[in-house]
């Protein structure tokens, strides 16, 4: 483990713990201040209370989902191409 | 006055191309200080240039029954053609100390290509400008030093000579056709106007052929692929404009490449690889908006463009800086590189959050602009789309890349952070994300259509900063699912880089097997040949020239040779006197 001293400010436990309230607290805010600002819903549905904070969320989890998924059946391992068509006279490492 | 009022408007007589692509040929010319000036007057020059381009059709030339045209200006042409030179300039000066000569002369005539398309008034000259580059970017390419970047950029140079094959063929037809080559709004209707549309399409790394995009760039060296996400796809989406404004099956494709993207960059490992992905992700928000084809679309397609090749050419450099210090090319390889690269870090993540739409950069006051269209149009379905889009960026572009990069964890590198040159540019590009972000009316204003649209609304800010916010915290809770693995993902080019050579290999060994047979009874015929030309020809044995020799083997007599010859020479003169 590195010295917590040494460590970068950046890097250290206590700093990201303080990062992560200070997220929380960000997250909270932009939520709550739907009730003071209106959000304009071009179709109705984009107007809801805390649309833009669901509709990323859950954006964001279908992809991941999704890559996750096409990943399963499109990865490959990173010298797959290589000795096939390479013509460079490089090998599989 | 007015000798300098002239001196502008003979300056309107001078392609800007033409001075880019003397640049070019000039860096290769001259050598140290003097190769320094060029590399950075030739830019400054043809920006010059640009700006005092006219509308409409600056001059004209006869050539077999048509007109070339040129130069063209029009608003949204000047500002192609405005950022390809700013990013000529700002690209040399990151480069002009690290990349070797060829390597600028290839991305400053490649520049000249983009910007000569930019005013093309006609498709010939479009179609010869649309050459240049594929040319010179193709030597971009072969300049990188990764692995497999031989084969990569003649994977590369085919893709666009095919895409220039199909563009031509359609070019010809629709001369044929309408007796005109003029550029100007087409539709596709017939397979002439398709093959067009598809043409270009390929340059814009549109479905099925995406791949070539992320294939090639991330090989080139780490001055190259700065260059390279520059140009070719956006002179595409600017060709879109100019043609194919409004053509629906546009919005298909463009939101094809938007989720194929996102989720490719997803699931990769290299670098350069997540923004060359995410290259194809943005190009599909401009296809997109060109498929829409309203005002407010084209300029948004334009504007993102604008700022789009500001913020991706950040990246790139940021990356690339990582790349030229630390030699590595993979996100498993890094990590927690800011302690030593502050410079290098904060400048990736301007270009991180100006791609991402973050309020205060580029990116939200030219994106939104193209969301706007979809709401003008009541596209739910699209708009939706480019709603999750932009969530999407964030997560796959904006969090990802600097995430990796330089957080993550601690990789125990302790690269020095970039030469000056490296962060100078950096520095101009960082500015100009937050310029754009902050003073959108600057952009607005050289638009083609008049803007009236207003980005920084309270709603509007709190809407995406509630989006991008909860992006974010979906990135860091589903950390665990986005694991590094050292893997590549299969694209359609897996077609003609795993399934043509292996299938080529089956059909040589059913050739062998159905030719062996075959090829084995030739040769008993060969055989049998040959025996009847011994008994003709062979001596039998090399000591004597005797009776045992073959006929024409055998040594005759002086007196029968002559006689043969005598009646040779008597045939041929009858046949001459006869004939």
């Amino acid at each position: 483990m590195v010295d917590e001293d040494k460590e970068h400010w950046l890097a250290r436990r206590a700093t990201i713990k303080k990062l992560w309230w200070g997220f929380s607290a960000l997250l909270a805010i932009t939520v709550l201040a739907q009730f003071l600002i209106h959000v304009k819903g071009y179709f109705i549905v984009d107007g809801w209370f805390g649309f833009g904070a669901v509709y990323g969320f859950f954006a964001c989890l279908a992809m991941v989902l999704i890559a996750k998924g096409i990943g399963f059946f499109l990865k490959r391992k990173e010298g797959y191409y290589e000795g096939e068509d390479d013509s460079d006279g490089h090998t599989n490492a | 006055m007015r000798t300098i009022l002239t001196g502008i408007q003979m300056l309107e007589f001078v392609p800007p191309a033409l001075v880019l692509l003397t640049g070019a040929a000039l860096i290769g010319a001259v050598r140290g200080t003097a190769r320094t000036l060029v590399v950075l007057i030739a830019p400054l020059l043809t920006l010059l240039l640009v700006w005092y381009v006219p509308n409409g059709v600056v001059f004209e030339v006869a050539f077999l029954d048509y007109v070339i045209e040129p130069v063209e200006g029009s608003p949204v042409r000047r500002l192609f053609a405005l950022i390809f030179a700013l990013m000529a300039l700002v690209g040399g000066l990151y480069a002009y100390r690290q990349a070797a000569w060829h390597e600028l002369a290839a991305a400053y005539a490649y520049a000249a290509g983009a910007i000569g398309v930019s005013f093309a008034g006609d498709l010939v000259t479009l179609f010869i400008y649309w050459e240049v580059m594929a040319i010179f970017s193709t030597i971009i390419v072969w300049c990188g030093a990764s692995r497999g970047v031989k084969a990569a950029g003649i994977r590369y140079a085919i893709m666009h000579l095919l895409g220039g094959i199909i563009l031509m063929i359609g070019i010809e037809g629709l001369a044929v056709r309408t007796g005109s080559i003029d550029l100007r709004p087409i539709k596709a209707e017939d397979l002439y106007s398709w093959m067009i549309l598809i043409g270009v399409l390929v340059n814009a790394a549109a479905p099925p052929v995406s791949a070539w995009l992320a294939d090639a760039y991330p090989r080139s060296s780490p001055t190259g692929s700065v260059f390279l996400s520059a140009f070719t796809t956006k002179a595409a989406v600017l060709a879109l404009i100019l043609l194919f404004p409004g053509e629906s099956v546009l919005i298909g494709i463009g939101l094809f490449m938007v989720v194929y993207g996102i989720l490719y960059a997803l699931l990769e490992n290299d670098i350069r690889r997540i923004l060359a992905y995410s290259v194809v992700n943005q190009v599909g928000f401009m296809v997109c908006a060109v498929g829409i084809g309203t005002a407010t679309a084209l300029n948004g397609a334009a504007t993102h463009a604008f700022a789009h090749i500001i913020y991706k050419a950040l990246l790139f450099m940021s990356a690339g800086v990582v790349v030229y210090r630390t030699g590595m090319n993979r996100c498993t390889d890094v990590g927690g590189l800011f302690r030593t690269m502050p410079v290098t870090a904060i400048c990736g993540i301007v270009g991180a959050l100006a791609i991402s739409g973050f309020p205060l950069t580029s990116g939200f006051t030219t994106k939104t602009l193209i969301s706007q269209a979809a709401t003008q149009e009541s596209m739910l379905f699209v708009y939706f789309m480019l709603t999750a889009a932009s969530a999407g960026v964030f997560l796959h572009a904006g969090i990802k890349f600097p995430w990796f990069v330089f957080f993550q964890r601690d990789s125990g590198l302790r690269p020095k952070d970039a030469p000056w040159n490296m962060a100078l540019a950096m520095m101009i590009f960082a500015f100009l994300c937050i310029l754009i972000g902050v003073a959108p009316d600057l952009l607005y204003s050289l638009l083609p259509h008049p803007v009236q649209y207003q980005a920084y609304t309270p709603g509007n800010v709190l809407f995406y900063l509630q989006l991008l916010l909860f992006s974010g915290l979906a990135f860091f809770l589903l950390l665990p699912l986005m694991k590094r693995t050292l893997t590549i993902s299969l694209d359609v080019d897996w077609l003609w880089r795993a399934l043509l050579p292996r299938a080529m290999r089956q059909v040589a060994r059913a050739g062998y097997w159905i030719g062996q047979p075959v090829l084995a009874s030739a040769l008993k015929s060969l055989h049998g040949l040959q025996k009847i030309a011994s008994t003709l020809l062979s001596s039998s044995s090399a000591s004597s020239h005797t009776r045992h020799s073959g006929f024409f083997a055998r040594a005759w007599s002086i007196g029968s040779t002559a006689r043969a010859v005598a009646v040779l020479l008597t045939v041929y003169v009858l046949v001459y006197l006869l004939s």
